[in-house]
């Protein structure tokens, strides 16, 4: 059990350097998951009493520097320093005993329980009799300082969701934390909460907290930030005062123009035929579900030979379009039209029969069955062609020749055909789906973050495989926060934010810039 | 990887047999009994003997279908614990069709009393396919608890309107009795009756459909990963109420097969724990029919060295409860097992 064990101080730095005026100094962090570097030689210093904002893209690397900072990942190489002195931090105890919390965008609240309740389990050396009294009256004289009022014995469920996340700093602040960390703190609140928590950031930086807010929303940064350092791609792209820069400054720092990708791939374009749209929505609506985003009067249309990319900060309705275009999802309001048929009724079983496939971003949970066969999971995405007598009877010779087909045509290496797909990497197991679903021939394909988590070789073999299938006539949706591959491989770019489509651009016209804009919803774009 | 497969079957086996023998002896050392004597009278009896092997084997016809009835929910990821329940609402519907229509001829008389039973059974688990389907109820839950339910509709009848008025029958809680036309025919002049047929014949055309149909590999896509089959376009809905449909129906078929067949009654609480055993056997048998039949027949040995116990040594019958309770627990635990890797 490491939950007794005290952070372990290393080595004490000289006096001078604790006198640097910096609460926390990062220094090298290096971290790596598989094949992909999230953080490469990060360095970062937060001084007491400001709010630093750690500005990117998704994917950019700052809630992974965030989590190695709170304990939750351990990093590969580089140091921590806190007052100057060296520390290890090998577990989020570690890190609140050093005065360090976080907010995550998820809340870690139960709802059964009181807030004071709450509050109490933060802490791990309770009394067997909990003095829950005292607690209370820590939250409340807490709650009255930074505006942060909240009934300590209501219980955390009838509470609104700005309610909860006052109770979630609270929580941080009776712990004793010095350095608050908030993972995308506004994405929770409504407009109007979100100049309230601004306030609550103010009055705590004004006590000398330090505060890190995670962001990719421009204009809040220029609203509450005091420092900004903008990540890009594992790395700092560089820190900024936030009185000394504007907001051009920041977007061309999230997204780099200094390494445009090559264009080979759309120089042998296909004659631009412009058909009948393959699919269609017409002002489609969604119900709002959960936690996800409902799509509000979305329209929009994939040709035959176009590669429609979806731009957009992840998490702004791109799975909601995708489960509504292949039939997951029924539209609340408008119509879906494939092929030029009105759709909005279909299931995803018809859809899929008349020639639309998917490529999704996590196969192994949503495209294939793990245990079966690379053989069998073939079949079962095309099952109606390979039934032989009524469907007493798999022509398994077929499936084994097509698949084996596909992956030539495509140019993959072969892969075993009677092997589980769980035993294959990655990269082989979203080649076996890409080759699957091309093997049907579709008419459409819907690619949802094809390329997330793999390697360069593997992400340029699903690029050219959407290419190949553009000129061939077939039509392609493709979502993806990587703007740099959306860019080389799209024909027409559809910005999503908020559930809403607020821009298009065909493929000459695009400006980085201005997509930049559209995707953060900063101020200049409008 | 056959061979090591064999081996984890054999070894299952093994295991059981071992348990249930170090039971038996045990059961038998606290009665002051013998327990090698005792054992060896077993053996001779059920294995040396054409009426002990027929009864053993009469005592498999309901863990085969009710083992199958847990088996096939399984394909498609449902863990279905109403065999029980299902068993005597499969039961209650054939003596409804019984007491109703009781002048039929054979020939049209056993076709419907299977329809019956199937049909009994079949609805009394859709409805907890139904609640699953939707997304409302989990069927684990809802089978389990319509176990409890299903007797006690049993209990209504046969206490109630259905009680026999027959002299020297209405003593007890039990129906009419069953014409002629309407009793199973049995077999080899013991108690071995058309349920084995159909047990047999139902477990040859699982295997078929899971190993060489479209609908067997769209429940196995459903079971192995329902996001997926969601998404190539499998109506899981049908799937899941048909599935349980036909697993409860033939969970419905044991029960039918057992008040036609033997006690040409229905009565008040006449499955001994059916279901549940069906439960066992199927997840012992790691759903594979041709496990389950060897499992069944080593449960049904284990049952009737029960019996056999009760009336020659004394020893009560609830110690075979225990010791099915003891194998549940090795079999849950068979991830565990040293040398057994998943």
């Amino acid at each position: 059990m490491r939950v007794g064990q005290q952070p372990v101080i290393m080595k004490q730095k000289g006096l001078g350097t604790s006198g640097s005026g910096h609460v926390i100094s990062l220094r090298g962090i290096t971290k790596r998951f598989a094949h992909v570097v999230a953080n490469d030689g990060v360095d970062l210093d937060i001084r007491p009493g400001e709010v630093h904002a750690l500005l990117g893209e998704n994917g950019a690397g700052k809630s992974t520097l965030m989590k190695i900072l709170y304990g939750f990942y351990h990093m590969d190489s580089g140091s921590i320093l806190i007052d100057g002195t060296e520390v290890r931090i090998a577990s989020p105890l570690d890190a609140r005993a050093l005065g360090i919390g976080m907010v995550f965008q998820s809340f870690t609240l139960i709802p059964a329980m009181t807030v004071a309740e709450n509050v109490a389990m933060y802490f791990k050396d309770q009394p067997f009799a909990l003095n829950l009294k005292s607690i209370a009256g820590r939250v409340r004289e807490l709650g009255a300082t930074y505006h942060l009022m909240v009934d300590p014995s209501a219980s955390v469920r009838s509470l609104s969701v700005s309610d909860q996340q006052k109770v979630e700093i609270l929580k941080l602040l009776v712990g004793g934390a010095r350095v608050l960390i908030f993972d995308e703190a506004t994405s929770v609140l409504a407009q109007h909460e979100i100049s309230g928590f601004f306030e609550i950031l103010q009055r705590l930086k004004a006590d000398e907290y330090s505060i890190i807010f995670i962001t990719h929303k421009l204009a809040e940064v220029m609203t509450c930030a005091d420092r900004i350092t903008v990540m890009r791609k594992g790395k700092v792209a560089g820190t900024l005062m936030r009185a000394e820069t504007t907001e051009q400054n920041l977007v061309k720092l999230m997204f780099d123009e200094g390494l445009q990708p090559s264009n080979t791939a759309r120089s042998d374009q296909a004659t631009t035929a412009q058909h009948e749209p393959l699919m269609e929505l017409q002002g489609v609506s969604t119900r709002p579900k959960g936690i996800g985003i409902q799509l509000v009067d979305v329209s929009l249309h994939v040709n035959a030979g176009e590669i429609v990319g979806i731009a957009g900060v992840s998490g702004n309705g791109q799975r909601e379009l995708v489960d509504v275009v292949l039939g997951i999802a029924p539209p609340m309001q408008g119509k879906r039209l494939i092929l030029g048929e009105d759709a909005t009724a279909w299931n995803a079983g018809q859809i899929r029969e008349k020639g639309v496939g998917f490529v999704p971003d996590e196969p192994v949970r949503m495209a294939l069955v793990p245990w079966m066969t690379l053989c069998q999971n073939s079949a079962i995405g095309n099952l109606d062609a390979y039934v032989r007598a009524h469907g007493f009877s798999i022509d398994w010779l077929a499936v084994e020749k097509d698949i084996a087909a596909s992956f030539e045509a495509l140019g993959f290496e072969p892969l075993p055909l009677h092997m589980p797909v769980q035993r294959f990497s990655g990269g082989q197991i979203q080649r076996s789906v890409l080759a699957r679903e091309i093997g049907r021939k579709p008419r459409l394909l819907v690619a949802f973050y094809p390329t997330r988590g793999l390697d360069v070789r593997s992400a340029e073999a699903v690029g050219s495989v959407l290419t190949r299938l553009r000129n061939e006539g077939g039509g392609v949706l493709l979502v993806s926060e990587d703007l740099d591959e959306l860019v080389s491989l799209c024909d027409r770019l559809v910005v999503i934010r908020q559930g809403r489509i607020v821009g298009s651009v065909c493929h000459d016209a695009i400006d980085r810039h201005a997509i930049g804009y559209m995707m953060t919803g900063s101020e200049v774009s409008r | 990887m056959k061979h090591r497969e064999l081996k984890n079957t054999l070894l299952r086996h093994g295991i059981v047999l071992m348990i249930a023998l170090t039971a038996y002896a045990a059961g038998l050392l606290l009665a002051g009994k013998n327990p090698v004597a005792a054992f060896v009278d077993t053996v001779s009896f059920t294995f040396g003997t054409w009426y002990g092997f027929s009864e053993v084997c009469m005592r498999m016809i309901p863990l085969l279908l009710t083992a199958l009835a847990v088996a096939l929910p399984s394909t498609v990821g449902l863990i279905n614990v109403g065999g029980e329940g299902q068993l005597y609402m499969g039961a209650w519907l054939a003596t409804w069709g019984v007491i109703t229509f009781p002048n039929l001829p054979a020939g049209v008389f056993i076709p419907f009393l299977i329809l019956l039973g199937f049909v009994g059974g079949g609805a009394w688990a859709a409805l907890a396919g139904f609640f699953r389907a939707r997304g409302w109820i989990n069927e684990t839950i809802t089978t389990l608890l319509m176990n409890y339910i299903a007797p006690l509709i049993i209990g209504f009848f046969v206490y109630g309107s259905w009680r026999s008025r027959e002299p020297g029958a209405s003593a007890f809680p039990q129906s009419i009795a069953f014409p002629p036309a309407a009793r199973l025919p049995r077999f080899f002049n013991s108690r071995i009756h058309l349920g084995m047929v159909i047990a047999l014949i139902l477990l040859a055309v699982f295997w078929f459909i899971m190993e060489k149909t479209k609908w067997g590999l769209k429940m196995k896509a459903i079971g192995g990963n329902p996001e997926a089959a969601r998404r190539l376009g499998f109506e899981i809905g049908p799937y899941i109420v048909g599935v349980m449909f036909i697993a409860g129906g033939i969970a419905g078929l044991a029960g039918m097969a057992e008040v036609s067949a033997l006690y040409g009654r229905l009565r008040a609480g006449f499955s001994p724990g059916y279901g549940f055993m069906g439960f066992l056997i199927s997840w012992m048998a790691g759903g594979k029919p041709a496990t389950i039949v060897s499992m069944s027949f080593i449960l049904a040995f284990i049952f009737s060295a029960g019996s056999l116990l009760q009336i020659t040594q004394g020893v009560p019958f609830a110690a075979i409860n225990i010791l099915m309770a003891m194998m549940l627990f090795v079999v849950l635990a068979k991830p565990r097992l040293p040398g057994v890797k998943r």
